[in-house]
């Protein structure tokens, strides 16, 4: 197993025999914490600018009558709902109490979503091939928490897989160096 | 025998050598996809998307149906053996299954629900068969105002019943109706939210949209979820089922068949209700209800059987009204609009040989389900052997990869990594993609309709109400609308009522 996991997992062992009653209330336990009354604000508050926003622009698109509606009639109508929705979350949720909150674990997330960025960067430059890798290799070795070794052995079978299979195989037109 | 004979035909398309060799496929890249810890049927579904592209209609939708039933039966290799369902419909069977493998008749388990799993679909395509062209001849009286209120309806139903904030689910839905009005408006030409972007001309195509909240989204959040996954047992034995667990699990298929069905039509979650009511079913009839929790195989076949059947059946709202009735039926939905198929009321009367052949091809992918998963499980078992950290960036690539071959477009792997971050982002905070998704599909459709009702009506919104079908759904929507807010009112106002009663008393 790997280290990040090796340090956050539960103890195995007396949980093997749990009945229903508890495997469920083990979840429950497990589960991470619940986002605060911030995490609430700050997705109502996006919520309700993008609503917003959506209206403005819908109005430049005109929004005509009913009986002659112009572009901007229907996004308007469905950014009002949202700008709506949002206000009421603000006051419905300040509580808090959903979705989660983010962990420490979190910031491999956004590690992970960086070096997705960086392939889509890259692949149109210099092919696929060696963002594929590196991308892997991180993956594998950082967020991951696997040996050198093994990172750098797998990440080659599998970009080697990837290039026999779409490049070789199916002979699409992936941008590719080799 | 006039009914029968497009059915038959279908079955001709259905059986050529090379479109039963496509289904396997489907059956197997689903299964495999599908059993990887964390995806679930919607994310196997949304990742595989791009494969049905460049083959034939008809051959596509077979392939579609094949790896539908691989994904989900994916889901339930998983709760057997690590006790991590796929999806919500699943997770009943953790609490029996898991506990069969652990006194090594894990083979039992997975031989049950396979077998359950093919009963009970094959039982919902027969209704299907039966029920799809009685429903979609109603449905073909209906014009422009009544699907809007229809697909108003079901999307409301839809984001209403998901689990979690209502609130945020009915956000995440009209944002999915208002990212599918970017692009060229149909009726002036306009554009909509393009920036001047010329990629977004032509709009969002579904693909990358579903490819990046259902599949990168739900990688990205296992990057962090990892620590979770429990290891697999190192062998599964005996994958064929005894004479007697057959024998004992029988009556549990059966009545799991048609409570499946029957709930499965409902939208809204139909598949996850009706394994839930069928373990509790099962449980209630034993004549030692102890056994369950305990490696009961009826706890196994009673909600797998359920489940499928469900599954199945909510292709009837699909094909006959056009409405996807969960977030995984919305991915079929969309893919089949790819292929050029629109489901709905005229599919069966226009293009019976397409509506046969989607119907159909749910035979061939269950029969092949049943024949693929008992020999290949020990294949599984390998696969979830191997270290979620090499598989995460392999399932990374393949989504990224494979938006790209979609149009040989780089925009399209962007829109996938965005929608990934943003799918991610909503999990966090509470906002479920289903309905998202649901409502971007279901979007254009929806505002042309809109339009066209209000053109016919004059512009009189009135209008909806004085037609009696569209009446009546609108009414519905209004009563789903409101009923949760009346009901927390009636709670708020019992509780004051309590705390009233409490201090007269006091003061008394």
């Amino acid at each position: 197993m790997n280290e990040t996991a090796n340090m956050t997992s539960v103890p195995a062992g007396p949980d093997e025999d749990l009945t229903p009653e508890q495997l469920a209330a083990q979840w429950e336990a497990e589960a991470p914490p619940a986002g605060g009354p911030i995490a609430n604000f700050a997705a109502a508050a996006v919520a309700t600018v993008l609503g917003a926003a959506g209206m403005v622009l819908s109005l430049q698109l005109g929004l005509g009558t009913p009986s002659q509606p112009q572009p901007g009639l229907w996004p308007f109508v469905m950014s009002l709902v949202i700008t709506v929705l949002g206000l009421a979350q603000l006051i419905i949720g300040r509580k808090g109490g959903e979705g989660e909150k983010f962990s420490k674990l979190s910031w491999l997330v956004l590690f992970g979503a960086a070096t997705l960025i960086g392939l889509v960067a890259l692949m149109p430059v210099i092919g696929f091939e060696i963002p594929s890798l590196l991308l892997c290799f991180v993956w594998m070795k950082f967020l991951g928490g696997e040996s050198w070794r093994s990172a750098v052995l797998y990440s080659v079978l599998v970009v080697a897989a990837f290039y026999g299979i779409f490049i070789l195989g199916l002979g699409t037109t992936i941008p590719h160096l080799f | 025998m006039d009914f029968l004979q497009p059915v038959l035909d279908g079955f001709g398309v259905v059986l050529a050598p090379n479109n039963l060799l496509y289904c396997l496929l489907g059956v197997l890249i689903g299964m495999l996809i599908g059993v990887l810890p964390g995806l679930g049927p919607a994310a196997t579904i949304a990742i595989l998307l791009p494969l049905t592209y460049g083959i034939e209609p008809v051959t596509a939708i077979i392939m579609l149906a094949g790896i539908f039933y691989g994904a989900q039966y994916g889901g339930t290799i998983t709760s057997v053996l690590l006790r991590l369902p796929g999806e919500a419909s699943s997770v009943v069977t953790v609490f029996d299954g898991y506990m069969l493998a652990k006194k090594g008749k894990a083979g039992t388990a997975l031989g049950i629900a396979a077998i359950g799993s093919f009963i009970g679909g094959t039982i919902g395509i027969i209704g299907l068969t039966f029920l799809a062209p009685v429903v979609a001849g109603f449905a073909l009286d209906f014009g422009p105002p009544e699907y809007a209120a229809l697909a108003l309806l079901g999307i409301l139903l839809v984001a209403t019943i998901s689990n979690g904030s209502k609130t945020k689910a009915l956000i995440a839905a009209a944002f999915g109706l208002l990212l599918a009005t970017v692009g060229r408006d149909v009726f002036t030409g306009a554009e909509r939210f393009t920036f001047g972007n010329l990629d977004l001309a032509d709009g969002i195509d579904f693909v990358p949209v579903a490819m990046g909240l259902f599949g990168l989204g739900e990688i990205l959040y296992n990057l962090e979820e990892r620590h979770r996954a429990a290891k697999a047992p190192a062998k599964v034995a005996n994958v064929w089922p005894s004479r007697a667990d057959l024998k004992q699990s029988s009556g549990a298929i059966g009545r799991g068949s048609v409570l499946g069905f029957f709930l499965g039509i409902l939208p809204g979650g139909g598949a996850t209700i009706s394994s839930l009511a069928a373990y509790a079913m099962e449980k209630k009839r034993a004549k030692d209800p102890s056994r369950f929790g305990k490696g009961a195989v009826e706890g196994v076949a009673g909600p797998e059987t359920a489940n499928n059947a469900a599954a199945t059946s909510s292709f009837i709202p699909l094909l006959t009204l056009g409405i996807p009735a969960n977030a995984t039926m919305a991915l079929m939905f969309g893919a089949l609009l790819i292929q050029g198929v629109t489901p709905g009321p005229q599919l069966v009367d226009q293009h019976p040989d397409l509506f046969w052949g989607v119907v159909n091809s749910m035979y061939i992918g269950n029969i092949l389900l049943l024949i693929m998963s008992i020999p290949l499980v020990g294949i599984f078992v390998k696969i979830l052997r191997v270290r979620a950290a090499i598989l995460a960036p392999i399932t990374a690539l393949i989504t990224m990869l494979g938006a790209y071959t979609i149009n040989n477009s780089m925009f399209d792997v962007v829109l996938v990594v965005v929608f990934g971050i943003i799918g991610y982002l909503m999990k966090k905070f509470g906002f479920e993609p289903g309905p998202l998704v649901l409502a971007f599909v279901l979007g254009s459709l929806l505002e042309a309709n809109l339009r066209r009702s209000l053109l016919v009506l004059n512009g009189d919104l009135g209008g909806f109400f004085g037609r009696p079908i569209s009446a009546t759904l609108l009414v519905l929507f209004v009563v789903v609308a409101v009923w949760p807010m009346i009901q927390s009112l009636l709670a708020r106002r019992k509780a004051a009522a309590a705390v009233d009663t409490f201090k007269t008393k006091e003061n008394a």
